[in-house]
């Protein structure tokens, strides 16, 4: 079997005269948490969203177990096991944490075309929305109303919300972002306590957390994968370091 | 459940609510009747006509946040269809009524299908075109009568009930409306109903959790045209007749005025919105020519008190619970 859960080939992608996606290549292994780093503008929100499906790339194929889904519209993509979470918070702002949850599980059961049967009575849809709730830690918040959560308590739903799709493979852009040291290190655990359970793509601009969570790390600079590794091969190697790890302080400033 | 409710939630009437309506609708007639006020019985009926394209309305406008200035392209549709059939003196109504509903809710499927590809005041405008090449057609063609429409001999007809008496039409269109109100009653409470609430909350979500969005907003605006294409084929029959009049922009100006002064997304909204709409334009224009004036103002006045429409007053005020 294939080892390799995800393969990007070749993705292009331009924005008029901006290349954003030059000719990127990137594998990632079934079961690993794979950390994709990068300086400001080098474009891993645009690869990502060509790995889920909301940009098309201009050429180039996108690999996930084997089969081609570059053309695959991002719902069929979901169904296929490839979810996301974003890196600025988007959720159902004035629906409780369980009606969130129960959403994405209701996509994933499929039957959302059915259009006479009443759905207030479903207990199957609440289940799955409290055992999500349950494993991110949301399960004193459950019907609760989104938006007079704080903002790491939002971060953890924005991951179960992803997680609820029942993924195989989960594209993670920035889940610690805006949250504090304490909430950062509670993802970490959340994450870490997912491992094996499904594949990870995690985009973060938090070193720390990069390298204490990641199997192996790819490095994008200008839109290419400049390097792929594991974290100590990453942590040396000098064009890595040139690129992008010796202004540590500058990206970090940045962040 | 939680204490208040949330946008998923609102949507949705009580069981009491639906059976107070319909009993008040019912009896509506027989009391005017009693009154000797004949007149009341034929608004009634229009009320309701318009309450139904309201409806029709509310579920793409409100329910799934697309605002659509064409509906009046509907209404068309619908009309012009029932006429056409009933140039030959009258026309079954089992024909003609499912025949103006396929056939609006075909138009709705095709602008649907075009106009969902963009969104905002994109959305808004390209409805509005569509709507206009419909009037234009309507207008020009000597097939359809051109700028005097076509006029009707006759109500359709039905064995057993007499429409061209009021009271018999009144009771086909709280019928015919009844239905379509149970089925926009189920569909709100359905998954669907769920899933289009869920998109005008947030789209984007709603498509990363893998919901075929466009489907299901093309889904919900069939649906509606077919539904104001039925408001359309009722129109006709009580007017006995259509003109461009009814495929103009005002006509989906007044549907979305109606939507949001009776509460855009709560589902009595359309009903509420029409029949006060109705009545203050009735009961002002008959004491002054400037009646569209002072109904402005009131209009105003209505939706400052009660912004998001008057079925939103019967919220109770939310408690303080915050986290």
């Amino acid at each position: 079997m294939n080892p390799a859960l995800l393969q990007a080939q070749g993705l292009v992608k331009r924005f008029g005269g901006l290349l954003a996606t030059d000719h990127c290549n990137l594998e990632v292994a079934r079961g690993e948490i794979h950390a994709l780093i990068g300086p400001n503008g080098a474009g891993k929100t645009t690869l990502l969203a060509q790995l889920s499906g909301e940009l098309a790339p201009d050429s180039g194929r996108i690999l996930f177990d084997g089969k081609d889904i570059t053309r695959l519209p991002i719902h069929k993509r979901v169904a296929a096991g490839v979810a996301r979470s974003f890196q600025i918070t988007k959720l159902f702002e004035r629906l409780s944490v369980r009606e969130n949850l129960a959403l994405a599980v209701q996509a994933r059961s499929g039957h959302s075309f059915d259009l006479l049967g009443a759905v207030a009575d479903e207990a199957a849809l609440d289940q799955g929305a409290a055992e999500i709730a349950a494993r991110v830690g949301l399960g004193d918040v459950f019907e609760q109303v989104v938006a007079t959560l704080s903002h790491g308590r939002q971060r953890q739903l924005e991951l179960g919300m992803a997680l609820a799709c029942g993924p195989r493979l989960l594209l993670l852009d920035e889940p610690m972002a805006g949250t504090d040291p304490e909430e950062s290190r509670q993802m970490g655990k959340l994450i870490l306590s997912l491992r094996g359970h499904c594949t990870f793509i995690l985009v973060e601009h938090d070193m720390d957390a990069v390298f204490r969570l990641a199997d192996r790390v790819s490095v994008l600079v200008a839109g290419s994968v400049i390097a792929s590794g594991t974290v100590d091969e990453i942590r040396s190697d000098p064009q890595v370091i040139a690129a992008y790890l010796g202004d540590d302080h500058d990206a970090g400033a940045a962040a | 459940m939680p204490s208040t409710p949330t946008p998923l939630t609102q949507g949705l009437p009580s069981a009491w609510s639906a059976i107070g309506v319909a009993v008040a609708l019912a009896i509506y007639p027989l009391l005017m009747s009693v009154a000797g006020q004949d007149f009341y019985i034929g608004l009634g009926s229009r009320v309701l006509i318009l309450a139904l394209a309201a409806s029709a309305l509310n579920l793409v406008l409100g329910y799934g946040g697309m605002i659509s200035l064409g509906h009046a392209a509907f209404l068309g549709i619908g009309g012009y269809t029932v006429a056409l059939l009933a140039q030959g003196g009258s026309a079954p109504a089992w024909l003609a009524m499912p025949l103006a509903v396929i056939a609006a809710a075909a138009g709705a499927a095709l602008i649907g299908a075009v106009s969902l590809r963009t969104r905002g005041v994109y959305f808004i405008m390209i409805t509005l075109a569509f709507a206009q090449i419909f009037y234009y057609l309507a207008v020009s063609l000597r097939g359809l009568g051109g700028d005097d429409g076509l006029p009707m001999l006759a109500r359709v007809e039905l064995p057993g009930l007499s429409l061209g008496d009021d009271i018999g039409f009144y009771y086909f269109v709280l019928a015919l409306a009844g239905l379509a109100f149970m089925l926009l009653y189920r569909l709100a409470a359905s998954r669907f109903g769920r899933a289009l609430v869920a998109i005008r909350e947030n789209e984007q979500r709603m498509a990363a959790i893998g919901y075929p969005v466009y489907r299901l907003k093309l889904a919900a605006f069939t649906l509606s045209g077919g539904l104001a294409g039925l408001a359309g084929a009722l129109l006709a029959n009580l007017s006995l007749g259509v003109t461009p009049h009814l495929l103009t922009w005002h006509q989906s100006g007044i549907l979305i005025v109606m939507v949001i002064l009776g509460g855009s997304g709560y589902f009595w909204g359309g009903l509420t919105g029409a029949a006060i709409y109705m009545l203050l334009e009735e009961s002002i224009s008959t004491h002054t020519e400037h009646w569209n004036l002072w109904l402005g103002a009131l209009l105003l006045f209505i939706v400052l008190v009660a912004p998001e429409g008057i079925m939103s007053l019967r919220r109770k005020p939310a408690k303080a619970e915050r986290a």
